[in-house]
């Protein structure tokens, strides 16, 4: 029992280190463009902007309206989630999948296949883009102004259960990719499908109320925005029932599960282009 | 121009074609304008609960927000234009120098490649625009005529879409890569354009602002000339001022191009 758990520890290591190998290169990379940094600085501040300003009008003074059981403040929580994980989307998620799709198309997915790790992890941390990292920055802001509009401060253990909710919809956001890029195997041109799936994705903007009757239950289980936002803003709100974070565990490790699967099976199905 | 009308009927063939050979990337495209559906949905629900008044007077209830925001996708169909990124990729790629050899300005190639994209994004816009009218509800009363002045509206808002993108696209020359200036000029244009909510919901001076801004002449205007919510004696004003940017950036455009092309060295071509 104890050798396999040091196994177990020793390939948790390795992978670790791959991790940070990956890291590392992507990293430097990105330096040879430092300038970016503060260009992609000021645009995620205008995205952000852009994402707050529907909220903005609809609680101004011209409508002095507002979602149904939600206050400025806590619906600018939502957007907060939202551009989080949009930030995570763009900077880690996307441009590694990216590059999958690069290589089934080209058929240099062999050399990745043959390298002696598993291929998921190879491709899904093939690329990041550090600095994009600027917008987790203006997710910051949105979050330090909407408590501040709130007027209180979340207790520690709603921090903990809000970042556990973020860590379970970046997890969910994974797998629905990894779903898409999995399709590449089958239809090679996917890159625009990725593309369709980041428009869906915007309905995570709002909280889960705005939707009525059979809209909800498509946005909380089939494509589920509702747990990726609507329920890490209500757990920083101290609101989120057990049950609620029950359904989120549950449902994450199913979608997580179900992708592995669906991409051990596409990797069988691979055909290289070049032999 | 004799020799351009010649040439036009070809021009407009192969760019159809290119376009037909790429339908399923342009159907996705098409697809992926969820933006509206998505401000669709959170409008709705705030209108059943609460009452908004429009800039005339009128309820904006949830039938009145649906009807917005497909005239918005409908708009946002036809008056769009992808010239910057082209240019962007021609320029760095070096190939804006087989366009070059052309006995046709690559300006004019760019608007024709614009151009033929338009009838398979209809295929979609008109089936949304079908239901516009199906749903009903136009207020009674309103004024009709606003629906003539809407072919010259959209092809302002056109013009003005197609001449941003070239005169940004043309500053790639200068800079290496427009396409963060292209970022910053799109956030602008979600926010002031009307996009994301009619624009009479915004605080006055912001409204203000947007007014000498070309956004809402690209978006917001054809869209409020689509839902009748302008009076006839406005509408003909925005047309004006619409028409002045459509001058004013094709001038732009002229400009930079014009030195661009001087400073051009095709890299590697």
């Amino acid at each position: 029992m104890s050798g396999v758990l040091r196994l177990l520890g020793a390939s948790m290591w390795r992978y670790f280190k791959l991790l940070g190998i990956q890291l590392k290169a992507s990293l430097l990379l990105s330096m040879q463009y430092r300038a970016d940094f503060f260009i992609d600085a000021v645009i995620s501040l205008f995205w952000a902007a852009t994402a707050i300003a529907p909220l903005w009008v609809v609680y101004g003074d011209k409508v002095q309206g507002k979602i149904p059981g939600w206050s400025l403040g806590e619906a600018m929580l939502v957007v907060g989630c939202f551009v989080f994980l949009q930030t995570v989307l763009d900077g880690a998620i996307q441009p590694s999948l990216q590059t999958v799709v690069e290589h089934i198309r080209k058929g240099t997915l062999d050399f990745v296949l043959l390298k002696p790790a598993d291929a998921q992890f190879l491709v899904s941390t093939a690329r990041f883009q550090p600095w994009k990292a600027s917008s987790f920055l203006a997710s910051l802001v949105i979050f330090a102004v909407a408590f501040a509009r709130l007027g209180f401060w979340p207790s520690l253990g709603n921090w903990a259960q809000g970042a556990l909710l973020l860590l379970l919809a970046v997890v969910l956001l994974y797998s629905l990719w990894i779903w898409v890029v999995s399709a590449a195997f089958i239809v090679v041109k996917v890159d625009n499908l990725t593309f369709l799936l980041s428009s869906v994705f915007d309905i995570g903007r709002w909280p889960s109320s705005v939707f009525r009757g059979i809209l909800r239950w498509v946005f909380t289980f089939v494509i589920p925005t509702a747990l990726m936002t609507t329920f890490p803003a209500k757990a920083l709100l101290g609101v989120l029932s057990w049950a609620e974070l029950g359904l989120a565990v549950v449902c994450t490790v199913i979608f997580a599960v179900v992708s592995r699967w669906v991409w051990l099976r596409s990797i069988r199905r691979y055909t290289s282009a070049s032999s | 121009m004799k020799r351009l009308l010649k040439m036009l009927p070809s021009l407009l063939r192969v760019g159809f074609a290119e376009n037909i050979a790429y339908r399923a990337e342009m159907l996705i495209w098409v697809l992926a304008t969820t933006m509206p559906f998505v401000m669709m949905v959170l409008w709705r629900s705030v209108a059943e609960h609460f009452p908004i008044v429009g800039g005339m007077g009128q309820t904006l209830g949830p039938l009145q927000m649906t009807h917005y925001f497909l005239a918005v996708f409908v708009v946002r169909q036809v008056v769009s234009a992808w010239a910057a990124w082209e240019m962007n990729f021609e320029i760095r790629q070096g190939t804006l120098s087989m366009r070059l050899l052309k006995p046709l300005s690559p300006l004019i190639s760019y608007a024709v490649n614009g151009l033929t994209g338009l009838p398979l994004r209809l295929v979609v816009a008109l089936p949304v625009l079908l239901i516009f009218f199906l749903l009903g509800g136009l207020r009674d009363g309103a004024e009709y005529r606003l629906f003539f002045l809407l072919p010259l509206a959209l092809l302002g808002g056109w013009l003005i879409v197609l001449f941003a993108h070239m005169s940004i696209g043309s500053l790639a020359v200068f800079t290496g890569s427009s396409i963060r200036i292209m970022e910053v000029w799109m956030a602008a244009f979600f926010v002031f354009s009307g996009y994301l909510f009619p624009l009479d919901l915004f605080p006055d001076w912001l409204a203000s602002i947007g007014d000498v801004l070309p956004f809402r002449y690209q978006l917001g205007f054809p869209v409020q000339l689509l839902t009748l919510s302008l009076r006839m004696e406005d509408a003909l004003i925005l047309l004006g001022k619409q028409w002045l940017w459509v001058v004013a950036l094709g001038s732009l455009t002229g400009l930079l191009w014009r030195k661009g092309v001087r400073r051009f060295e095709a890299f590697g071509g």
